[in-house]
């Protein structure tokens, strides 16, 4: 199921250059924001709290999957080189499900890492709220990169849907309209969290039981649906 | 066409039947429209192509349902205030860009990179230099077409919530004093968000990295700007609060505006800047315009040479 080759490629893809610069600089901002917070007002748990989930999860994590998931297949779909590599025999989920896997992975990285990081200076891992941080940042990565490595497959505004949804589905619908936030990732993920950190600080909307069944099924669904248009994939001309 | 030749020559005289044969084609010797003309076509072609006009029916969906977006809660709005025979609009004109900013931002960093990367991915730049524009006149129009696109999305609403206003008979001169407001602070937010897109956009050929990279840029300061200020505020460190708003292009026009148009500032605790630290801002969105264009000059003067 996993293909070191296509695997090194997809990294190279999204590593190399302009890419990976714009992936550096979320987690250095976040860092860099942690320490001010810390300077200007001294460990705060309810701050740190804060900062993590407003900034951290609500909008770093979302936009690292974004390019991570929709750059590990877009641009090959986009300009037409994918055709070399559906025309060698492997097998299309394969392709997908090792896309995925460097995607998860990059997302990980460049999202759960720097969380930790931040959390820890902002107040040291207090009532485990960097630890409940970075596993929401994990769980959020595997559903964002699956996600939106389907939406990669599926059309060519990949990155504009994806920032739709992150944006304005999770953030402005869910602040408004509480239903829209049983069906946000971001709101499973904290699902998760609020387990881990077991206080009052991170809460969710949403049941553990229904965020796992549901971010357990959307990364599945989302994978074997990703393969199955990847084997009728139809080239289109540039608009 | 060419005539056969009617007596077939020996080998020899091969040579002195060449000939060019005139095959009809003319010179144009109609009027010459020139520059200005050229760099009119390619500012309405830009800004039509902003809305999917002329373009296909997949790429005027987007475009198109964010305008609608950006224009039914004014509708909304409007309704609510005819019927209630409300004594005021519910939402100042000047607050309606800094609510429905996330629209204002998809918008931009969707179609930024349509006005510039495509011209710059199929290498299309030095054909436009071979025709009598110069580098100045394509940056001008298309920071033009994408400035005046962004204001056109920006004021219909505006317009649709003064009209409704007069409709529900609300007084004429207050409304219309909003309503102006309104439109120089749309005006400067279009100027300099088209700025920063077109920018953002001119680095990269690949569409979808630079429609990431805008809204990285604007969505990622928002995001910082605004969690810093609610921890400063909450910190009771009030005087911190408007300076730490000049980083993000959205808090920047909500503190010119409610500095010099009026408007209740968005701030976390409504402490907006005062007229001193007003003068700053206006002086960094300003820099901030002309700094954009100097940078789209800069890199249209190496592209595609």
């Amino acid at each position: 199921m996993y293909d070191p080759t296509v695997a090194r490629l997809t990294y190279r893809a999204l590593l190399g250059r302009r890419r990976a610069l714009i992936l550096g600089a979320l987690p250095v901002l976040l860092i860099v924001i942690s320490a001010a917070v810390r300077g200007f007002s001294g460990a705060d748990d309810q701050v740190a709290a804060d900062v993590l989930g407003g900034f951290a999860l609500a909008t770093m994590v979302p936009i690292i999957g974004v390019i991570a998931g929709t750059g590990a297949i877009g641009p090959e779909i986009d300009d037409g080189s994918v055709v070399y590599l559906l025309s060698k025999p492997v097998k299309r989920p394969t392709i997908i499900f090792t896309k995925l896997i460097v995607a998860i992975a990059v997302t990980m990285v460049f999202s759960a890492a720097p969380t930790f990081v931040a959390g820890l200076i902002l107040n040291g891992n207090g009532q485990q709220i960097a630890v409940a941080y970075t596993v929401a940042a994990l769980v959020a990565s595997i559903a964002y990169a699956a996600l939106f490595l389907l939406l990669g497959t599926v059309t060519r505004h990949a990155v504009v849907f994806g920032l739709v949804y992150a944006l304005v589905w999770e953030a402005l619908f869910g602040s408004l309209v509480s239903g829209a936030r049983t069906l946000s990732v971001q709101q499973w993920a904290l699902a998760v969290a609020q387990k881990v950190a077991g206080g009052d600080l991170v809460t969710s909307d949403v049941g553990l039981p229904t965020a796992v069944i549901l971010l357990a099924a959307v990364t599945a669904g989302a994978t074997w649906y990703a393969g199955q248009k990847l084997r009728t994939l139809k080239l289109a001309g540039e608009e | 066409m060419a005539v056969e030749q009617p007596q077939a020559p020996a080998m020899a005289r091969a040579g002195e039947q060449t000939r060019i044969h005139d095959i009809g084609y003319r010179s144009y010797d109609g009027p010459r429209l020139g520059r200005a003309y050229a760099r009119r076509s390619l500012y309405s072609q830009s800004l039509r192509g902003a809305y999917g006009l002329g373009r296909s029916a997949k790429s005027k969906v987007l475009p198109m349902l964010l305008f609608v977006v950006m224009c039914v809660p004014a509708l909304i709005m409007v309704a609510v205030a005819v019927t209630t025979k409300a004594n005021d609009l519910p939402v100042h004109y000047t607050r309606y860009a800094i609510i429905m900013q996330a629209m204002i931002g998809l918008y931009v960093a969707s179609q930024a990179p349509q006005a510039v990367s495509r011209d710059l991915r199929f290498k299309t730049v030095p054909l436009y230099f071979s025709r009598p524009i110069e580098t100045a006149d394509y940056v001008r129009a298309k920071f033009a077409a994408l400035a005046s696109a962004l204001f056109i999305l920006t004021a219909a609403p505006l317009l649709v919530l003064y009209v409704g206003a007069l409709l529900a008979k609300l007084d004429f001169t207050d409304q219309t004093k909003g309503f102006a407001q309104g439109l120089v602070s749309v005006a400067l937010l279009s100027l300099l968000f088209a700025g920063l897109g077109l920018v953002i956009a001119s680095v990269t050929p690949r569409r979808g990295f630079g429609i990431a990279a805008v809204i990285a840029v604007l969505t990622i300061s928002y995001g910082a700007v605004s969690t810093l200020q609610a921890i400063a505020d909450a910190q009771t460190n009030t005087g911190a609060v408007p300076w730490i708003g000049l980083f993000s292009p959205i808090t920047l026009i909500d503190g010119v505006q409610s500095a010099f148009l009026g408007a209740n500032s968005a701030f976390p605790g409504g402490a907006g800047p005062g007229n001193g630290e007003g003068v700053v801002y206006v002086l960094v969105v300003l820099g901030l315009i002309a700094g954009s264009y100097g940078l789209l000059m800069r890199r249209y003067r190496k592209v595609g040479l």
